[in-house]
Parts: structure tokens; sequence; C-alpha cells
């Protein structure tokens, strides 16, 4: 099976995942802005499928440099999940964390785990609402940190999903800080049989 | 004199170049680019595999083994000299900094396969840009089969 069950999910199953991704992303905007101190907007979540040759273009300019905090989730239904940040991003954030000048060519080790740290925040506050409502106890494992071209950490964190299919479901949310100094991409991306696990514990069943 | 568009290879695609045509595929990450060129036709492909063993018979360009059996069909198809061509590899880097990582090893893993296949097929290998923890672009020229590696950490470099 190439990735036909991904194709043949029905509209009630996207929007529920949609649905998945809008009060993951919630809790998660919630958290950060806590954490920021100031007001955090989030887009609507978009359920993307991909083929898995599409997927490091989908932040835009696969050689522009990024930062990225990588999680693996970890429980019924595990996965992955992705924090890409822009670098004016990064710098903005860390300063607000650690008021102190950043330079991101050099970062220390403080300011990387900061960093990651962040990612910690969302991911498990992301799940946390994924958990109330599938019933599931789904964790994530220690953060891993990447300063690179957004299409080698984008083809990178495909791995665990690219051994058994050829698709790839992302279920994708832009963060927005007010004034827009702050913008980053959070996917979670379902390893193969995670997506029917999850469809299945909100009784939307899948045929195959 | 028109100036020519690269040809895009994306992640577990291929494509097949004639000189004075480039092929190029960008961030490499744990993935690895081969090129392979025949100088006498001036002909080259390009593959971007992400795994080292095709088991289940997906999308063939996407692991080592499969995808250069591929890419060596295709080139001979389109009219290479099996006995003329060698190999230029990249990529098979370890990019997120973390221990306990699902995908720590496939960096090295996929290096290892790509190697051992073109040994297989008695394919020389005449250079590579392997492994480390950053991420790489390709581009390949037909002409002369030279490689330009591009990186943000580590700026160019010709094989």
């Amino acid at each position: 099976m190439e990735g036909g069950f991904l194709k043949n999910l029905s509209s009630l199953q996207k929007d529920a995942l949609k649905e998945i991704g809008n009060v993951g992303a919630g809790n998660a905007a919630t958290a950060f802005a806590q954490f920021l101190d100031c007001k955090i907007e989030m887009t609507v979540p978009s359920v993307e499928i991909l083929s898995i040759s599409e997927v490091p273009e989908i932040t835009g300019g696969m050689e522009k440099v990024v930062v990225g905090v990588l999680l693996s989730v970890l429980g019924e239904a595990p996965g992955s999940i992705l924090l890409i940040l822009s670098e004016e991003s990064t710098v903005n954030l860390l300063e607000i964390v650690l008021e102190q000048n950043i330079d991101l060519t050099g970062l220390d080790e403080v300011q990387t785990s900061a960093v990651k740290e962040i990612g910690n925040i969302l991911a498990g506050s992301y799940l946390n609402a994924l958990n109330q409502m599938t019933g599931f106890n789904l964790i994530q494992s220690v953060p891993a940190f990447c300063y690179d071209m957004a299409g080698a950490i984008l083809s990178s964190s495909m791995i665990p999903i690219s051994e058994e299919s050829d698709y790839a479901l992302l279920i994708e949310t832009k963060f927005i800080k007010g004034d827009s100094e702050i913008e980053g991409y959070f996917f979670l991306i379902p390893n193969h049989g995670s997506l029917e696990k999850i469809l299945g514990s909100l009784g939307l069943e899948t045929n195959e | 004199m028109s100036r020519n568009v690269p040809i895009r290879v994306r992640m577990a695609e291929y494509h097949i170049g004639r000189a004075p045509e480039q092929l190029i595929t960008i961030g490499l990450g744990s993935c690895i680019g081969i090129a392979l060129y025949d100088s006498l036709n001036k002909l080259g492909g390009l593959v971007h595999i992400m795994l080292p063993e095709n088991k289940k018979g997906l999308c063939p360009a996407k692991y080592a083994d499969s995808g250069i059996h591929l890419l060596i069909d295709e080139m001979l198809k389109a009219g290479a000299s099996r006995r003329k061509l060698v190999a230029k590899i990249a990529g098979g880097a370890h990019m997120f900094s973390s221990a306990g990582e699902l995908s720590i090893q496939v960096g090295q893993r996929n290096i290892e396969a790509v190697e051992r296949v073109l040994q297989e097929e008695k394919i020389q290998l005449l250079a590579k840009d392997v492994g480390e923890d950053y991420g790489r672009t390709m581009e390949f020229y037909t002409e002369d089969g030279r490689v330009l590696i591009r990186s943000y950490k580590k700026g160019k470099k010709i094989l």
C-alpha cells in the first residue's frame, strides 16, 4: 500500500484531523503565549496529504536556513512533531526569553536548549489536547535541534514515515505573534498506522 | 547562448541529463544524492534516495539499492555505456543533535548501502562528500561531470 488510505480519507475524517490540529495548536498557542507573556495568534490548521517528494518544499524556500526542533511522539499513535522557525523568529524568541543579544551562528548550549524547550512546551501542550480527545497517553521524546537548510531538515524528519509509505500526512499550523516578529510552522506527522488509531478513537474508523 | 535551467531532482526522484544540461537536488540531509556519469556520451543521472533498502517494493528511487539500479537501467536506455559509468555522492548527514533519535543512524546506513551497491555494480566512486551534521545541495554539470556541493555550514566545494 503506497498511501491509498491517505488518499481515500473522507472529508469527515479530514475535518476531524483538522479539529485535532485546531485544539492541539490552540492549547500550544496558549502555552506559548503564557511562556512569552504576549499574544500569539495561530492559523486554522490545514491537513496536507503530500507525496514524500513534495514535503521539503512545504515551508517555501528549501535552501532557506531555518531552525528545526524535532520530537518523537511515543505511545499508542506514534509519530513526530516538528517545529520550524525562521532565523529572525528564533532570534526574536531567544531575545525575549533570555534577555540577551543573540548571534545564531554561534548559539551556546543554553540558547540551543532554550529553543528546544520551546519545542518541548509546544509539543507537550499539543499532545495534552490530543490525549484528552482520544483517551491516549502520548508523550514526547527529548527534543532534537537543527539549524540548517529547510529542505534538509524537512526531508530528514520524514525518515520514520518514509519506511512505510510514499505519502505523508501533515497537520500544519502557523503561529504568529501579534506584530508578526515571530512566525513558526508546527507539524504533527503521524507514523504509518497512527492515523487509523486516532480516527478510530474518535469513532471514525476507516474501511481498510 | 541559452542559459540552461537546471533539472530539479526532488526527494525520492531521479532524472537524466545530457550535456549541457545540469541536474540539481536541493536540501540533502540524511538522504544521499548519487550522480552517475558517462564522460564518453556526456550523459549524467542523479537520484535522491532516503533510505538504504527497499524491503516493501515502494517507490524505487527512494532507496539506495533499488534507486541505483533504476538509475543505471535508465541511463543505459538513454544510451550510456555501462563500463564508462562513474559515481559521485553527497549527503548522509546526521542532522538532529540529540541522543536516542530514531533516525540517528539513517545517514550512516545510507552511506554504507550506497557504497555497497556501487561496489556490487562495479561502479567506481570518484568522490564523496558525506556524513557530518549539515545539509547539502548538489549541482551536477553533465558537460564535464563536475559536482558542486553547496552547504550553509561549509560553503562550496567541488567534487
